[in-house]
């Protein structure tokens, strides 16, 4: 390749440069400035911080304050399983059309809107997610807590299904599936040519090919972009604060008007908190970042694995 | 147009009813392949030869539709398979290229399938019952001239083969729908030579039950494993067929001065 190193090369250089730097260095104030806030919640609590499950914050004196966020970590997990299970789904087969049905001029303008909406904060969509599952989720909850209330996790006691971790998870949801979807569809474009040549030239047909080469060659960039979705959506989720009802127990009643997770955890009890339980949450704020900052890693990390050529 | 027709000079009982009449095919407004009309003898391999770039391995696409894949093609003229034209209105490509099967240049066999797995992948593919799949895993390996080799490890993935065993586990595969016709474009150029004279000794016994059309860039190749040649040659226009007999005429006495020019390794 023939470099240039004119001066606005250079120029240019510096400021990707010094902007990478920076977003760096601010990634690792905010790590250490949690840290060194919680701190002291972490060697006062140790490990019962995280397995805990009460959370009180005492006015009294002589009765203890307890802090563990146990319940809102298997929240924050449960939600999450939900979300993927309808993202993954429905960003495969929008991948798999853009990428292999769609033709011409749609095709073209779909991949354009995809790009688009990749690029788009999650919360925007996590704000229409609300506005329109609050309303359909808790349709379909309702659908599915009477069809099937026999099973544990779809049983409910209050017949009220509005800010339940399943209409969380649609809305989760609603926020990973673009990434997921323009990551799934760039994997899928990587797969040999040669490979789905073979499978035609063998007698197959377009599905088929899809099913014997495509689906296993994206298998790791999918789960990779799904991650990468989760892990963005993780750090906004006001989206999902604004719909769980915050609860201190561990449920897995899915369709229940109970729960929580670590951000809403934050976010509900941020502005009445005492000084003690402020420190609490931002040990938890320490501990969402440390859970998102992995999440993005192994994401990204998988990602890069799947789509260097 | 230029109209180039060499008909393989083949009693009736030797045809393998596959032939085309005036193939043309398109890239675009490219025009890549021009008026090649050619009957293919039976159980015998007939070799593609010509320069680079002259529509060799385009016209051998044009004879199981893979030509159609690609973005913009086109193609004019009639491929037929027993006296039906496979480019047909109501004519399904997928049971054309049951018919007429294909290896590719490079090994590829499935990477997320076992060697046992890709050998019946393209059953599995067409939705063919498979009555007694051991049977037939052994028996197309062996045509493939592999079962030897890999008889105690059918569960291993079939890219930890070598090369040379991945284009044999690839011509096994093929050979598990039991085509009529195989299409072969230079299946042995990304292989040793001790790779490639096992393929060729696999390509002459499968010649036996089957049709082979062999490109090669090869004339050792050619002169070895085949027992027809095609001449395809392009001057700047469109490719177009030169010349085509028995490779011992080809290669000893051509009609055409530029075969004999091409086959002496004067240009090319
Ligand atoms: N996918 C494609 N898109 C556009 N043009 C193509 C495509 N494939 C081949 N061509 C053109 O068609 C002509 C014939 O190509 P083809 O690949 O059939 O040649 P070939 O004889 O097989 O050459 P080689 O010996 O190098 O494989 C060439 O001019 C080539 O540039
Ligand atoms: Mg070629």
């Amino acid at each position: 390749m023939h470099v240039v190193h004119s001066r606005g090369d250079k120029v240019f250089r510096g400021i990707v440069t010094a902007g990478a730097l920076t977003s760096l260095v601010i990634l690792g104030l905010i790590g250490s400035f949690l840290f060194a806030r919680g701190a002291q919640v972490f060697s006062q609590y140790g490990l019962k911080f995280i397995t805990g499950t009460n959370w009180s914050s005492s006015m009294e004196e002589g009765i203890p304050s307890e802090f563990g966020m146990g319940p809102m970590l298997v929240g924050t997990i449960i939600v999450s399983a939900i979300a993927l299970l309808f993202a993954v789904p429905m960003s495969i087969a929008g991948a798999l059309y853009i990428e292999f049905y769609a033709t011409g001029r749609v095709r073209k303008m779909l991949s354009g809107l995809l790009d688009l909406a990749a690029a788009i904060p999650s919360l925007i969509f996590g704000l229409w997610g609300i506005q329109i599952f609050t309303n359909f989720g808790q349709r379909w909850a309702s659908f599915l807590g009477n069809r099937l209330g026999f099973v544990p996790i779809f049983n409910t006691i209050s017949d009220n299904y509005g800010r339940s971790p399943f209409v969380a998870g649609c809305v989760l949801a609603s926020m990973v599936v673009p990434i997921t979807t323009s990551v799934a569809r760039e994997v899928y474009s990587r797969t040999p040519r040669e490979l789905i040549d073979t499978c035609y030239a063998l007698g197959g047909s377009k599905w088929g090919a899809i099913k014997t080469v495509v689906l296993p060659f994206g298998k790791s960039g999918v789960v990779g972009g799904a991650m990468l979705g989760l892990g963005r959506a993780l750090g906004e989720t006001v989206a999902v604060y604004l719909v769980l009802n915050l609860n201190f127990r561990y449920t897995f009643r899915i369709l229940e008007s109970e729960g929580g997770n670590v951000a809403s955890l934050i976010a509900t009890r941020f502005g009445e908190s005492s000084s003690e339980e402020l420190t609490a949450l931002v040990a938890a704020g320490f501990v969402l970042f440390l859970l998102t900052l992995s999440v993005n890693m192994v994401a990204s990390a998988i990602v890069a694995k799947t789509t260097r050529s | 147009m230029s109209n180039s027709s060499a008909v393989l000079d083949t009693p009736e009982q030797a045809f393998a009813g596959l032939e085309t009449r005036d193939a043309h095919a398109w890239f675009g407004k490219h025009h890549a392949l021009s008026g090649v009309s050619l009957r293919f003898p039976a159980k015998s391999v007939t070799g593609l030869i010509g320069p680079s770039g002259c529509g060799k391995s385009t016209y051998l696409r044009l004879l199981n539709r893979m030509h159609e894949f690609i973005p913009n093609s086109a193609m004019a003229g009639e491929v037929l398979l027993h006296g039906d034209d496979i480019y047909g209105e109501s004519v399904d490509p997928a049971a054309i290229r049951l018919k007429v099967g294909m290896v590719f240049q490079k090994p590829n066999p499935f990477p997320a399938m076992t060697i046992r797995e890709n050998v019946i992948s393209g059953l599995k593919l067409a939705h063919i019952k498979i009555d007694n799949e051991d049977d037939l895993v052994e028996k197309c390996l062996n045509r493939a001239g592999l079962w030897k080799e890999v008889k105690d490890r059918l569960d291993a993935s079939g890219g930890s083969l070598s090369g040379g065993q991945q284009q044999r586990l690839c011509i096994a595969r093929s050979l598990a729908v039991e085509p009529e016709v195989l299409l072969m474009d230079e299946p042995c150029s990304a292989l040793d030579p001790g790779s490639t004279l096992r393929i060729e000794e696999t390509i002459k016994e499968l010649a036996e039950k089957i049709t082979v059309v062999i490109v090669t860039h090869n004339m050792q190749q050619a002169s070895r494993v085949s027992d027809y040649c095609a001449f395809f040659l392009s001057d700047g226009g469109p490719g177009v067929l030169v010349e085509a007999d028995q490779t011992r005429k080809m290669f000893t006495n051509p009609t055409d001065t530029r075969t004999a020019d091409y086959v002496q390794g004067k240009f090319g």
